[in-house]
């Protein structure tokens, strides 16, 4: 069979599998906190000036519910988005969108990872795939979280186009860097690739010019959910790349 | 000779072009997802991958 048809079946098949390991872990992990981070985030646009919740103790979640609701236009006017524009009711359909996005999400994650592996001619062992999938955990989720520590909503960040610019930065950074430490054989490559994935840091990522409108034990848990979802996404997807690339022989 | 010994010694041969061209294809049909999904500004591809953009670490907002 045709490589390119062998990476993109098996990139298919690999991203339906990790994208609803994704969808149940982040259900349980990092969709909870969502949930609770804009009720915040909704508050916020009604009060401008942010209060300090860690001060003020237990939140009211009745009165958060209530202030959500009369925000809900603020909110809307406030965001930069377009207000008119069509989102998911919440509940199944929300969830229905959210596993759509995150199989698709999987499957582009997929295609870079087994088209990547082909230039070394392809996973062997679901082992093998496991550790390209640690790089890949590495480059896509611990290297940006470093300079932008994954938001929940109601943590502005600085302009987004210069966030996705750092983070995409980042990724490609960190990615390059990885291959040349594991596949570069000189002393010089090594050199070359810390220097690339320090790079990134060492410039700086953009950052926010306001404080967050979520205490900050809700950001800190969010910040580790989304890493350990992030975990576990990337272990079954690189072990599954594996597994799978080998019953597709040799292409 | 097991089947992965054949892959091995073929790989480490020169990377044929159309090996190339299979690869570089797949990777930037990846990138066009991704960028799709995890990257577009407009409204409705924002609402509808909103929890996904959040929970991968995306920059969202």
């Amino acid at each position: 069979m045709n490589l390119f048809r062998t990476i993109v079946l098996v990139a298919a098949l690999v991203g339906l599998g990790s994208g609803l390991v994704l969808t149940v872990v982040q259900h349980f992990s990092v969709q909870p906190l969502i949930v609770q981070a804009e009720a915040f985030e909704s508050q916020r646009s009604e009060a401008p000036a942010p209060h300090d919740h860690a001060a003020s103790g237990e939140h009211d979640h009745l009165a958060a519910a209530k202030a959500d609701l009369a925000a809900q236009e603020a909110h809307d006017a406030a965001h930069a988005h377009d207000p008119e524009a069509w989102e998911p009711a919440d509940g199944i359909e929300r969830f229905g969108w959210t596993l759509v996005a995150n199989v698709l999400s999987a499957v582009g994650f997929a295609l870079l990872l087994v088209s990547a592996s082909e230039l070394k001619g392809g996973l062997a062992s679901w082992r093998e795939g496991l550790f390209w999938g640690l790089a890949g955990f590495a480059a896509f989720t611990l290297a940006p979280s470093v300079g932008l520590p994954p938001e929940a909503p109601g943590v502005t960040g600085a302009a987004l186009e210069a966030r996705q610019i750092w983070w995409i930065g980042t990724v490609a950074a960190t990615a390059l860097g990885l291959a040349l430490l594991a596949f570069g054989r000189s002393p010089v490559l090594a050199i070359l690739a810390v220097a690339l994935i320090a790079a990134p840091h060492v410039i700086g990522a953009p950052h926010a010019p306001e404080p967050p409108a979520i205490p900050r034990k809700l950001e800190h848990d969010f910040v580790v959910a989304v890493i350990v979802t992030g975990f576990v996404f990337w272990s079954a997807l690189g072990a599954l790349a594996g597994a799978l690339r080998q019953r597709f022989g040799g292409a | 000779m097991s089947h992965a010994d054949f892959r091995t010694s073929a790989s480490s041969a020169a990377l044929t072009s159309s090996r190339a061209v299979s690869i570089v294809a797949a990777f930037l049909f990846g990138v066009v997802i991704i960028g799709g999904v995890g990257f577009a500004q407009m409204a409705v591809a924002h609402n509808a991958a909103h929890d996904h953009r959040h929970s991968i670490g995306f920059p969202c907002h």
